[in-house]
């Protein structure tokens, strides 16, 4: 084989190995990129039935639910205006708290409940999550 | 005055870095290479100024003094030592100066070992490493000053965030740390080697053991990391795509890439202008990272303030060190010779391959941590890319990657034949293809990528000890068995996290003390809850028995704490490691009625995981330690004949 042809075969090996990686990561961004709602989001565009979303909020006053099996709980996630209802079977986090902002990662059901796989609260007290703050923001500064 | 020492030492060594950079470049343009010992003897005194300044910030956290403002936030007086000790990194001016630290120090180590390379070349990569040595310093004095004073004095310290306060806080931010930063070394080796056109075998030889040596600690740091997450977290994972774990993996990457490119490069003058690319991506890697995890853009337990300046400010230096390196590389890149050809089928081949993958790896890990960020900067939509997308996108890679490892070595330099080659490896197949028979048999169920993940690590651990096949083991050199080990390593650690993904079983329950429940080979006993005390922290802390056939019964203590300060409550999971697995035990909240939630797992040969990676880190250092030893003896050999 000629030297050219050896470069050649090289250079066509690296295209082909960085287009594959590429393309592998566009599909799988576009099934996998988990989208961020906030209840808002939720009343205002169609549900997401059954993908990888996540939900970010404050857990309403008063909304936690211990069922029987003392490892499932209900809550609801608000943004002070709009609700959503989340299931949630494991242990919660040490800093999941009423009134505390929350992310819950999971996936809508039909009738509009969450039901979450993972629960992420904040790491210290004087940390909110930004998409948490963001989305306060945007439903106080709409109700004025 | 501590702090006003360090404050002082930190100027200092700012002003010698950038002396160190004139003089460095006058010596280039005068042509002076005795200019070489001047230079040395400043990067020198710029290390230990550094690290006296560092001293200083470690002396005023373990007396608590709390008129400098760094340690009244971070700091109290309730604390552990060690925690008073650690905890000077676990801020970010803290961390920082660290940084600042290392990178001095390895401009030092530079100055003080480095005898093979070219004077003019060392002389314009210690001034490179200067060069990024006075961004550091301006963002640190300028931006995250740590010896800023409080006035008045705090009455009594802020703390530390519990989840820190742990013995891994150490030992991982240092080691992982040394591997960021050391990465530098590669970073300004390469910039001399641009600037002075000297790249080749020599060159090669001589930056190698630098790779090598931030590559250890970088693979240590991430290997502690995982494990600190693991069994602090409580939430039994091992490794969660985070932005902060990858902000380290992808550096890894590079330098997995690099280190083996410098193989070629000094073995057969082959990858020239690639090697020298992967050296400014690798540190580049290292800044983005630091950048990712210091501007604040990113929450997580690593950003511990929210400061846009020094987003910006970072992100500055970042497009200034980047940006300069690549214009050096496109100016200079055609100056350098191509270097020598070699067969597709061969030991080069193979590491083309190795080097490929690794980047379109890296490739993919980057694309998923800046994805969110850009979208999020660009329409303001918010979205996260999690394990899912990381999975599916550079697990096949990854697989692909570990069976070229198992090849790879098995080749010969230059040209060698498949056939041939493909007989080398009959005996990883035949291994790999008893497991894909034997979970077909007896576990059928499990998930593709974990079936893939264990049929791999069998071929390949055959295939890693394979190259001492039919060897003198006495005569065979050090740093063979370096690779053997580290090669080994992957293998033993891609079992670990296969047997773990496919095997792990779990029980989640609201228990009443004296309740027995099941999980995996184990009957755990829930015995009793009772409050406990600690230096900082209230606990309630739960008391189980696990009992598996007629061995001796294991005791596993979990708490609840509640620091209070700052106020905090941390799980503290039980973990009890036996030969084939792990048994992990986290307690969680009380029901009204007397019950205790209890998350319960088995994870089978889980800890392979950290194991293979401490064995990846070992089998560098023998590298290291062969290499070194046989180039200081041939050195010898040449000084005698000379």
């Amino acid at each position: 084989m000629k030297a050219k042809h050896q470069r050649l075969i090289l250079v066509l090996l690296a295209l082909v190995a960085v287009i594959g990686a590429a393309l592998l990561a566009m599909s799988a961004l576009k099934d996998q990129a988990a989208y961020f709602y906030t209840p808002g989001d939720v009343i205002k565009d169609s549900l997401p039935v059954g993908r990888a979303v996540r939900l970010g909020g404050m857990v309403k006053k008063g909304s936690i639910v211990r069922e029987p099996d003392g490892v499932t709980i209900r809550f609801v996630v608000t943004d002070f205006k709009d609700e959503v209802p989340v299931v949630f079977k494991g242990i919660v986090p040490d800093l999941f708290k009423e009134d505390s902002g929350v992310i819950a990662e999971g996936k809508f059901t039909a009738d509009g409940t969450f039901v979450a796989d993972n629960i992420l609260a904040k790491h210290d007290e004087r940390y909110m999550p930004p998409q948490v703050a963001g989305a306060m923001h945007k439903s106080k500064s709409a109700e004025e | 005055m501590i702090a006003e020492a360090g404050l002082a030492a930190l100027w200092l060594a700012a002003a010698l870095a950038a002396l160190q950079l004139v003089l460095g470049a006058l010596g280039l343009t005068k042509q002076r290479a005795e200019m070489l010992g001047g230079v040395r003897r400043i990067a020198l005194a710029q290390a230990l100024l550094t690290v006296f300044a560092f001293a200083c910030l470690i002396l005023l956290f373990l007396r608590v003094d709390l008129s400098v403002a760094l340690v009244a936030q971070n700091d109290h007086a309730d604390k552990p030592w060690l925690y008073k000790f650690a905890g000077t990194w676990g801020n970010h001016e803290g961390s920082m100066l660290m940084w600042v630290t290392i990178l001095a120090a390895a401009g030092g180590a530079v100055a003080l070992f480095e005898r093979r390379l070219n004077e003019r070349t060392l002389i314009a990569t210690l001034a490179a490493q200067a060069a990024i040595g006075l961004g550091f310093y301006a963002f640190l004095l300028f931006a995250s000053n740590p010896f800023a004073r409080l006035s008045p004095p705090a009455a009594e310290g802020q703390g530390l965030n519990p989840l820190l306060q742990d013995p891994g806080l150490a030992f991982h931010p240092p080691t992982l740390y040394l591997g960021y930063v050391g990465l530098s070394v590669a970073f300004s080796f390469a910039v001399g080697a641009l600037v002075t056109r000297y790249v080749g075998p020599a060159f090669a030889r001589a930056m190698r053991p630098w790779v090598l040596a931030a590559w250890i600690m970088l693979t240590l740091g991430i290997t502690a990391g995982s494990y600190w997450a693991y069994y602090e977290l409580g939430w039994g994972g091992w490794w969660f795509w985070d932005p902060v774990e990858n902000a380290s993996l992808m550096p890894w990457l590079a330098a997995t890439a690099l280190l083996h490119s410098v193989t070629v490069l000094a073995t057969r003058d082959g990858l020239r202008a690639w090697t020298i690319m992967l050296a400014v991506v690798a540190f580049s890697m290292s800044m983005v990272g630091t950048f990712l995890v210091r501007s604040g853009i990113l929450t997580s337990v690593h950003a511990f303030a929210v400061d846009p300046r020094r987003g910006s400010f970072i992100l500055a230096l970042l497009v200034l060190y980047i940006g300069g390196a690549l214009a050096l590389f496109g100016l200079r890149i055609g100056t350098v010779k191509e270097g020598s050809r070699f067969d597709l089928v061969s030991r080069e081949g193979a590491l083309v391959l190795n080097n490929l993958l690794l980047s379109a790896i890296l490739g993919i890990v980057l694309v998923g941590t800046l994805y969110p960020l850009a979208v999020e900067a660009t329409t303001g939509e918010k979205l996260s890319v999690g394990a899912p997308y990381f999975n599916s996108a550079a697990g096949p890679l990854a697989l692909l990657l570990v069976a070229v490892m198992a090849a790879g070595p098995l080749m010969r330099w230059r040209r060698d034949d498949l056939k041939v080659v493909v007989q080398r490896l009959a005996l990883p197949v035949l291994l790999a293809a008893c497991a894909l028979l034997a979970l077909t048999i007896w576990a059928p169920q499990i998930g593709l990528l974990p079936r893939l993940g264990l049929i791999l690590a069998a071929g390949v651990a055959a295939g890693s000890v394979a190259p001492l096949w039919k060897r003198n083991l006495r005569r065979t050199p050090l740093f063979t068995y370096g690779m053997v080990i580290a090669h080994l390593g992957i293998a033993v650690s891609l079992a670990g996290m296969a047997s773990e993904s496919a095997f792990i079983k779990e029980t989640l329950v609201a228990a009443r003390p004296g309740e027995t429940h099941v999980v995996g080979p184990y009957k755990v006993r829930f015995d009793s809850v009772e409050p406990v005390a600690g230096p900082n922290w209230t606990a309630v802390e739960a008391t189980l028995t696990a009992t598996r056939d007629d061995r001796q019964p294991l005791t596993l203590r979990t708490q609840s704490r509640s620091y209070w300060a700052p106020p905090t409550e941390t799980s503290e999971a039980a973990i009890k490691t036996v030969l084939d697995g792990q048994l992990y035990v986290v307690l969680g909240n009380a029901a009204e009625d007397g019950r205790w939630q209890l998350r319960l797992w088995w994870k089978p040969f889980v800890t392979l995981i950290w194991l293979g990676g401490a064995m990846v880190a070992f089998g560098g250092f023998l590298s290291l330690v062969g290499r070194v030893w046989r180039e200081r003896r041939a050195y010898g050999r040449a000084e005698a004949y000379a």
